[in-house]
């Protein structure tokens, strides 16, 4: 089997289960299926653990390109618009989760959230340019738009971003958990500024 | 001081304990042994408690519990707050093991004539232990039912006689990294402290707790002494206490000291003034099994429900100042 076979009957497929087991897990709890269980507040434990996968595979997407740099092989590239894809699903579900089950669509109380909490509103604006993307996300939009594409597509990053700041501005007192996400994604954004740098810079001394 | 009994809650307020009775018959009608073994597995007496937690004994009724159904008892010992334990809503009860509350001692000083080292025995055994069922607002804006068992906590202070300079009531936690895993963190100034102006702390309504459905305080909660102020926000409520000082100042206060944009020494249950970052208007009342996942927020009462019996309290107050 060729290498490209393989990611794509092989190891694509087990990607694919791999993202969905969070979610496998929580609908069990959700059906309380072989003992397993939401526990008290489970509204509140539906929306976080969905935030927290969907953040989390957002980090994943994004360490595929500097892992395609660090590993000279281009399969990383092959993974990354079905971890976006995943992340989009949970983010989404985290919001649905908090509009229907904590909000019990109650459209003012959700509106004001969204005017008057600022982590709210910033994690509200982070899914809605999440949509674009996800819509856009086909190998028909991706030639369509061209380069235009490209330059759109720039918009994750200040998806995980707002996703980042949404977590550490909502958390109580301890911020060791957002603080982890926010370094990692320090680390993921600043190995591309400085990746970006090495290359003007050999471009630079490439000029005659 | 004439005290009014507390307001019922409406019904559509209440936990739905029916609920989760009829879920566990789902259960068993449709044959899912696993899960109908774990629901049990934790149970030991007929009352559903695990038997490792002592019953106390000569507990009366008292006319200020609330009708509204309890929580459930794993619902109270398994979702709280207890940073000592770790920042997490289990964190309390998975991490409280090692935590010993006994021998127990508290000091009792600053402006009183009685003042001095004292054993648990001597604070609580004088007096006759009360149930009461008090709603529970945490600042989180999620609520429980809970059967509390303890004496007021003014009829205790009394003993120790107060001088007329005393105007507040200083309360500290136990410090001991080796036993509460989370107080090696320093995500709050350690040790907790709390306060209360001298009228809350001799209200009938302040509670000093000792235990909680009939039995002796798990750690979790706050073992094996701790207040129960039922119309201020949870962590006004300090837990496992070993002082008690009567003083002339305001005394500070763990969360004040740590966001005081965002708590207050106050901290009265008022849907009207929000916490910074999310609204305090409703609450979600706490409820484990499928039913719940479709319960609605609830609308948050001013003193939590308690305004008749304490709104007198705060006359002339600016609420929102003193939040």
């Amino acid at each position: 089997m060729s290498s490209q076979r393989r990611i794509r009957l092989l190891w694509r497929p087990l990607a694919h289960v791999a993202c969905a087991l969070p979610l496998l897990y929580l609908v069990l709890q959700v059906a309380e299926v072989a003992g397993l269980r939401l526990g008290p507040n489970p509204q509140l434990h539906i929306r976080d653990v969905l935030g927290e996968w969907g953040l989390r595979l957002l980090l994943t997407t994004l360490a595929m390109t500097p892992l395609r740099w660090l590993t000279g092989k281009p399969w990383p590239l092959q993974f990354r618009r079905l971890l976006g894809l995943w992340s989009f699903t949970y983010l989404a579900l985290h919001f649905v989760t908090y509009f229907f089950l904590d909000r019990s669509l109650d459209l003012p109380v959700i509106v004001e959230d969204i005017a008057k909490r600022p982590y709210i509103t910033i994690g509200f604006a982070a899914f809605l340019l999440m949509i674009p993307l996800a819509v856009t996300s086909t190998a028909g939009w991706r030639r369509q738009l061209g380069s235009r594409w490209v330059a759109l597509h720039r918009l994750v990053y200040l998806v995980a971003v707002l996703g980042c700041w949404h977590f550490y501005w909502l958390v109580k007192k301890d911020v060791r958990e957002p603080l982890v996400y926010c370094g990692i994604l320090a680390l993921l954004l600043g190995f591309r500024v400085w990746k970006s740098r090495s290359r003007s810079r050999a471009a630079v001394a490439g000029t005659p | 001081m004439l005290i009014r009994k507390p307001a019922d809650i409406k019904s559509s307020q209440i936990t739905p304990e029916g609920v989760y009775l009829r879920r566990r018959a789902l259960l068993q009608a449709a044959g899912f042994a696993g899960a109908s073994t774990l629901l049990s597995r934790a149970v030991a007496a007929e009352d559903g408690i695990p038997a490792k937690y002592r019953r106390l004994a000569g507990v009366r009724k008292s006319p200020f519990s609330t009708k509204a159904a309890p929580n459930k008892f794993e619902e109270v010992t398994g979702y709280n707050n207890f940073y000592e334990f770790g920042t997490g809503k289990e964190d309390p009860a998975a991490e409280s093991g090692r935590f010993r509350p006994k021998p127990w001692k508290v000091k009792i000083d600053g402006e009183a004539e009685v003042t001095g080292t004292f054993d648990y025995d001597a604070i609580v055994r004088p007096h006759t232990l009360e149930e009461r069922i008090y709603r529970f607002r945490c600042v989180e804006a999620w609520s429980m039912i809970v059967p509390w068992v303890g004496i007021p906590l003014g009829d205790v202070l009394k003993r120790y006689k107060p001088t007329s300079r005393a105007r507040y009531v200083a309360f500290e936690t136990v410090f001991r990294p080796e036993e509460m895993p989370g107080q090696k963190y320093p995500v709050l100034d350690w040790p907790y402290v709390e306060g209360l102006t001298m009228a809350e702390a001799m209200h009938p309504l302040t509670l000093l707790v000792v235990g909680v459905y009939g039995v002796e305080l798990p750690n979790q909660n706050g073992a094996p002494l701790r207040l129960m102020v039922p119309w201020k926000y949870g962590f006004k409520s300090i837990k496992s206490i070993v002082r008690i000082s009567f003083t002339e100042k305001e005394p500070p206060t763990t969360w004040n000291l740590s966001a005081p944009n965002e708590y207050g020494f106050y901290a009265n249950v008022n849907p009207k003034v929000d916490h910074p970052r999310w609204s305090q208007a409703s609450e979600r009342r706490v409820s484990s099994g499928f039913g719940s996942l479709f319960a609605e927020r609830q609308p948050t009462l001013p003193f939590n429900g308690y305004a008749d019996q304490v709104a007198s309290l705060y006359k002339g107050l600016d609420l929102v100042r003193n939040f």
